[in-house]
This record gives structure tokens, sequence and C-alpha cells, in this order.
């Protein structure tokens, strides 16, 4: 097998991919958007709690996708609690840009440095889409659109 | 290429490898591994009598067709002209003009629901298609009825992929104007009873199109027979190139219909005040046609006539057995399409990888399928899958590319199982 297959599906990933963490719905959220890549058909629904301030509260999801989606959606949940909007905003572009190979001065901040497994989707065009799905959604769902679709 | 011979029971249908050879791109390689291509459904490969037909007329006999009076105007036309021709045979319509030269298949079934749909039918009248229906063949139907207010209904199917028979025969009456269905599924491949189908939608007075995509490369038609209405495909999954596509309308239809687009070609006479439409099957193709690809699609049709479409049926047919077999001993692996009369298509979900994961994994190591919703997403809501893996089977597949599937599929389980 290539390695740059073992170094996209990382033991990580598929943990991820098999257990998602955060992964129900919420009838509490202030926010939810649904995200679709129309391409392959992945559907997820994220749900924030926004508090006062706008910071993050509380983050779940749900929806059905591949492993790379499934672990990217799961991996954001633990990160997001805790932070404003504009810092979840600021992540995305990072996060995002680590995964399409962009250089625009975005740089993940140290303590997510454990997205970084997920930066083997470089070398997959095809698959970028589905690490950025389920942060392009919950960006939406702080904008407070309620449906997004890549393409 | 080998002659064609006959197919007797444990024979082989024909000389795969000879044949195999006629497809250059086969001699290729992918992720440094033998390209195993499971992917005919989506697109197929061309053989280098295509090919050499494309590059030799550009070389030697190119002029736009129709209208120069010189001799190579005259000669590309009579070959693009030949291309009616061959494809009247192929498919056994009456007349040469009943065959109309699209784009595609898409555009196509376009061409009906926007002439023969807009002009002969109103409001509160029904359109009828199945569940397996491809997105082109339910999206016009959908903007005819947000226009005209048509009724759009929606034959089921079997937890097998099968159109069940009953139900679809509940829902015509005599409302029923137009009857639009697949001949095969591009998914499942599942083949619809059409003649059936015909002889049903017929008696309540509707009208058939027959969406024969995927049955034109591997089920022998016959128009005058099957007394279908309409049939449509791409040229480029019958080893074509694309940007060519046929329409098939019966004479009496496509004679009442008006024209699709208006411009040069499809006119008898332009003033200012009115402009009367040419004869068919100029009527429905305005413009520069894509005269190159209608003589690369003839040459095609000649190739699969050499094999024979029979030959071709008994060789596809061994080899999806195969392969049923042997994915049907992967474990976790489900066929998503197990119905008796099947051509050519495997879809199948593994309970331990998505197929987009799957796909990934198998093409690092040269095995190209398609995973998706395959342009059906009612169907896999319907099969209840949110997507799922197909392998599809064209003339030049062998054993070895189902092998070469399978054991991809093992680096799949190592990895995810
Ligand atoms: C059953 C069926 N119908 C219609 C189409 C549309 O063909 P095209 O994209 O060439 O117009 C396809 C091709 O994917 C198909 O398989």
């Amino acid at each position: 097998m290539s390695d740059d297959l073992r170094e996209l599906y990382q033991e990580v990933i598929l943990e991820h991919g098999k257990n998602p963490r955060n992964f129900h719905a919420d009838d509490d959220a202030t926010n939810e958007a649904r995200g679709n890549n129309p391409l392959c058909g992945d559907q997820l629904v994220i749900y924030l709690k926004l508090d006062g301030d706008r910071r993050v509260a509380d983050v779940s999801f749900l929806g059905k996708g591949c492993a790379i989606c499934m672990a990217s959606a799961s991996m954001m949940t633990e990160l997001l609690k805790g932070r404003s909007q504009a810092e979840a905003e600021a992540l995305f572009e990072a996060f995002h840009d680590m995964c399409t190979g962009e250089e625009n001065g975005h740089e993940l901040p140290d303590d997510v440095e454990k997205l970084r497994v997920l930066s083997g989707v470089r070398e997959f065009p095809t698959r970028v889409k589905c690490a950025t799905l389920p942060w392009h959604t919950m960006v939406a769902a702080l904008k407070g659109d309620d449906e997004i679709s890549t393409e | 290429m080998t002659s064609p011979t006959t197919a007797q029971a444990g024979t082989p249908a024909y000389d795969i490898d000879a044949i195999r050879a006629d497809f250059p791109i086969l001699g290729r390689t992918m992720h440094d591994k033998p390209l195993t291509f499971l992917d005919s459904a989506a697109s197929a490969q061309k053989p280098r009598q295509v090919i050499d037909a494309i590059s030799s007329t550009y070389e030697t006999e190119y002029a736009n067709v129709h209208r120069g009076l010189y001799q190579i105007s005259e000669a590309v036309t009579a070959r693009y002209e030949g291309t009616r021709e061959t494809i009247r045979q192929y498919i056994n319509a009456a007349h040469n003009h009943e065959i109309i030269f699209t784009r595609n298949a898409t555009e196509s079934i376009n061409l009906v629901a926007y002439t023969f749909g807009r002009k002969f039918l109103e409001a509160g009248d029904e359109v009828v298609i199945t569940e397996l229906e491809h997105h082109s063949n339910i999206v016009p139907w959908q903007m005819l009825r947000d226009e005209k207010g048509i009724v759009l209904k929606v034959a089921p199917v079997s937890d097998d992929g099968e159109l069940i028979m009953s139900a679809f025969e509940d829902l015509l009456g005599p409302k029923t104007k137009l009857v639009a269905v697949a001949h095969m599924s591009n998914v499942m491949g599942t083949i619809l009873p059409v003649e059936d189908i015909i002889r049903r939608a017929h008696a309540v007075g509707a009208k058939v199109l027959l969406d024969g995509c995927q049955s034109v490369t591997h089920i022998p038609v016959d128009m005058q027979a099957l007394g279908c209405d309409f049939y449509v495909f791409s040229g480029h999954k019958l080893y074509g190139p694309s940007g060519i596509g046929v329409l098939y309308g019966r004479e009496e239809l496509l004679d009442a219909m008006p024209p699709f687009m208006g411009g040069g070609d499809m006119i008898s006479s332009v003033t200012f005040e009115k402009s009367t439409w040419a004869k068919l099957p100029h009527k429905f193709e305005a413009g520069t046609p894509a005269i190159v690809q209608a003589i690369g699609l003839g040459a095609a049709i000649d190739y699969v006539n050499a094999i024979g479409l029979d030959a071709i049926g008994v060789h596809e047919a061994d080899l999806l057995n195969y392969a049923t077999q042997k994915l049907s001993s992967v474990d976790g692996l489900r066929i998503i399409g197990t119905a008796p009369k099947k051509a050519s298509v495997i879809s199948f979900t593994l309970d331990f990888a998505h197929p987009h994961d799957v796909a990934t994994i198998i093409d690092r190591a040269g095995v190209a399928v398609r995973a998706g919703h395959h342009c059906a997403q009612p169907l896999m809501e319907r099969m209840d899958v949110p997507a799922t893996v197909r392998a599809s089977i064209g003339l030049y597949n062998n054993r070895s590319d189902i092998d070469a599937l399978v054991a991809a599929l093992g680096e799949v389980q190592e990895l995810f199982g």
C-alpha cells in the first residue's frame, strides 16, 4: 500500500471515523446548518450553541460521510468549544489552507496541532472537500446561513 | 481486430487479448499499476479504430457539412450522414431522418421535454418515470412540471432493484401522456421489461421514451419491433467520442414537434417576417453539428458490430457472473441491485468503509471505479444507502480486472477492517 494512503488514513482518523465524538443532534442549538457535497452525496448538520458573547458553548454534529469527513467533523467539534466566533473563523481559514496547501499566512495555532493529521488530503485533490465540508458548514452556521453546498 | 467468433458454451465469445490491444489506453498505468478500468458505465474507452477515424478526418477530409460546394465538404457530409444510416441500422429505426444528432442523452431528453412536452402536454397531464432514473430523466420533467403544471408520477422499484410492474400499471391512466424510463439502470444494471412497459403505456394512449444510455452498449434494440416512440443515448458510452448523442423519434412525432433551437441548418427559408423549418432531421439540428464526433460514433458502432452485440453480451454476462461470485465472497460486501435480469454493472457497499474511501484506496492500486450517487440520488434514498461503489464492465474487460478489484478491496479491508 502506498505511503500517501497510510498518511491519509492514519490511525487517529480511522478511529474518529468509527467513533465520532459529539455525534448527536442538539435541540437547544442557537445556530445550525446543513452541509452538502453534491458531488458525492455527503451530508451533515452542525449544531452550535453560542452564548451571549457569541462564544461556542457547545457543538455537535450528525451526518453520513466518508471516514475523512466524519473524522474532520469529529475533531472539529472537540476543538471549537470555548472559542469566539472570530477565533472559530480564523481556525477555519487555517485549516482550509492546510488542506489545500495554499499559503495565505493562516497558521494553525499550537493548541490545535492535532488537526495536522488531516493534512494528508493535500495529496488527494478530490478528497479535500471531504475534510473541509464540516468546517464550511460550521462557518455557515456561525453566519446564520442554514445550508451550504460545496462543489 | 480479429474476426468475431461465434460464442459456444465453454469457449470465449471473442479473443479478448486482441480486443484489448485495440484500446491504447489499456496499456497505460495508473499510480504505477496496470490500469484496471471498471468505469465504462460513466464513459467508455475508445478503440484505435475510433481514434483513427477522428484524426484521419481532421487530417484529410475536414470541412463544414451541408454547405460547401466542393469535394472535401461533400465527402465529409457523406460520412457524417453515413453515420445516421449506421445508427438507423444499429437500432433498426424505419428511417434515417428519425435519427437526430444532439450533444448527449441529456440534451436528447431535454429536447423532448422542451418540444414535445411543451406542445402536447397540458396542466394535469401525467408523466410517469421510475425510482431508478438518472437525474437527466428526472430534472427535465420537473422543469416541465414547474412550467406547465403537469404531474410527475414515480413508479417504485423492489429491494432487488426491479421495477414493480403492478405498481407501475396502477400509475397509468387516461391522463398519462408520456412514460419515460431507463432501459437499463446505470446504478444496478437492472434491465427493465420495456416490451411490457411500452405495451401497457400504449394501451392508455401514452408515448414512451426509453433512456438507452446503458442498454445501447449491451443489448440489441429494435425500434420498429419495440414500437418505441423516443430512444436516447450518448456516443461516449458506446466507445465513441463525447460531444455527440442521439435522439431517435418516430417520424410522425418528430414532424409534429416544433424545433428545439433556431439558427442555421434548421431552416428552409428565412425572412425577417417569417422563417420556415427544414425537413427532418435538420429541423432539430441548428448550427454546425459535432461533425467529427458523429463520424467517430459511426466508427464506434462499426467496431461494436464487427464483434457483434450478441458476442459482447455473452462475454459481459460471463464476467458479470464471475464478478458477482468473487465480490460476494468479500466479507461485509453487499451488492445493491440483485435483479435476475441485469447486465454489466455492479454496485456495492462495504460495511466497514465508505464508498469514497474505497475508491480512493483502490485508485492507488490502479483500479478505476465510480463512487457516489451516480446521478441517481432518489434511487440511493430508495435503496437506503448514501452512496455506492460501482464497478461497470465494458467489452474489453477480463477476469484479471475483476481479480484486481477484489485484491484492491483487500487493501481497504487491511486499513479499515
Ligand atoms: C441511464 C443514464 N441516463 C442518462 C445519462 C446521461 O448521459 P450524458 O451525461 O451523456 O447526457 C447517463 C450517463 O451517466 C445514464 O447512465
